[in-house]
């Protein structure tokens, strides 16, 4: 599993450029970085749905980025950090690990799957009888659309919300135009 | 939005088919091998956003209006709400797989098989596809104010 902490290694450091680097396009590029090694991650774990999933949606998102910020003529990150508050976040994120670091010391080791340590654990039945129950050859696709279709529903209801949200609030012509004599 | 030049607008045509080719595989054949409709919908609305981007918006707006995509969107989450409840009019409860368990069993590992799965995934895939478009032609149409005299 080193190649899993290689990856990691190169997320941190992708992610650290995108915030310390003063050039707009070199930030909205190491975001896309971070996307790319997590989807070549999700594959070294053997998860290839995810994956492909990772690996679109970061694209797409890196077109969005790149087409909502640099039409627009912005190219430098202006402004100087506020040292109080980076001292307040700094002191917060080390009480946070040192307080989660005790939690993560009962988890099993990077890489293996957690659901296996106790023995009536439902992924067992899953992949015994997934393909009796539903037909489906994808285990990942019954459980996502028959035996846990109601989160399936919920997930579906969360995107339709949101995207109506963005189209009610981004509209292109302006209240008072619309607001112009019905009769 | 402007369009780029003649190299891209050509081989940008060429291409749009191959990826909507490939969406509706992933899409179709979600229950058989990795993908679904949520990475299926992603790659179809990718493939409208080169349109988008290679043409300019006011050609890919004409092509597929803000109206047309909404009502995708609506019909996608529509006809998934519609397979929940048939499977309470068929089987017994809320989101049964009535057709695996009744009507189709279809055989394992081939494309009619797993019942209402596929539906399921093409309506997903529908939804995803239309949502993620009207997020990018939105996103594309509102300008800052300062900035509309200059595009």
């Amino acid at each position: 599993m080193e190649i899993l902490y290689i990856l990691l290694l190169l997320m941190i450091i992708a992610a650290i450029i995108a915030v310390e680097t003063k050039n707009l396009l070199s930030s909205v590029i190491c975001i896309g970085a971070v996307g790319f090694f997590c989807s070549v991650m999700f594959l070294f774990l053997k998860a290839p749905d995810i994956a492909i999933t990772q690996i679109v949606v970061e694209v797409l998102c890196l077109i969005i980025l790149i087409r909502s910020t640099i039409s627009r003529d912005l190219v430098l990150i202006s402004g100087n950090r506020d040292f109080f508050g980076t001292v307040v976040s700094i002191v917060v994120i080390l009480v946070i690990l040192l307080g989660g670091l005790n939690i993560l010391m009962t988890l099993p080791d990077f890489g293996t799957p957690a659901f296996t340590i106790n023995e009536n654990s439902p992924s067992q039945t899953y992949i015994d009888k997934g393909l009796k129950d539903t037909g489906a050859a994808n285990i990942v696709s019954s459980v996502i659309l028959d035996y846990r279709a109601y989160d399936t529903l919920g997930e579906a209801t969360v995107l339709f919300t949101s995207i109506i949200g963005a189209v009610v609030i981004l509209r292109k012509k302006s209240r008072k135009d619309l607001e112009e004599p019905d009769e | 939005m402007k369009g780029m030049t003649v190299i891209v607008k050509t081989i940008a045509s060429w291409i749009k088919i191959l990826i909507v080719v490939f969406g509706v595989y992933i899409i179709l054949f979600g229950h058989i091998t990795p993908g679904g409709g949520f990475a299926g919908g992603v790659i179809l609305a990718s493939s409208y956003v080169l349109l988008m981007l290679a043409y300019g918006r006011d050609f890919a707006e004409e092509y597929m209006p803000l109206a047309v995509a909404s009502k995708l969107d609506c019909l996608g989450a529509f006809i998934f709400i519609l397979i929940a409840l048939l499977g309470l009019v068929f089987g017994g409860c809320f989101f049964v797989n009535f057709l695996y368990q009744e009507f189709l069993p279809g055989q394992d590992l081939k494309l009619v098989s797993a019942g209402t799965i596929p539906m399921s995934n093409i309506a997903i895939g529908l939804k995803v596809a239309a949502s993620l478009f009207l997020v990018v032609l939105t996103l594309s149409v509102f300008k800052i104010d300062n900035k509309e005299q200059d595009k």
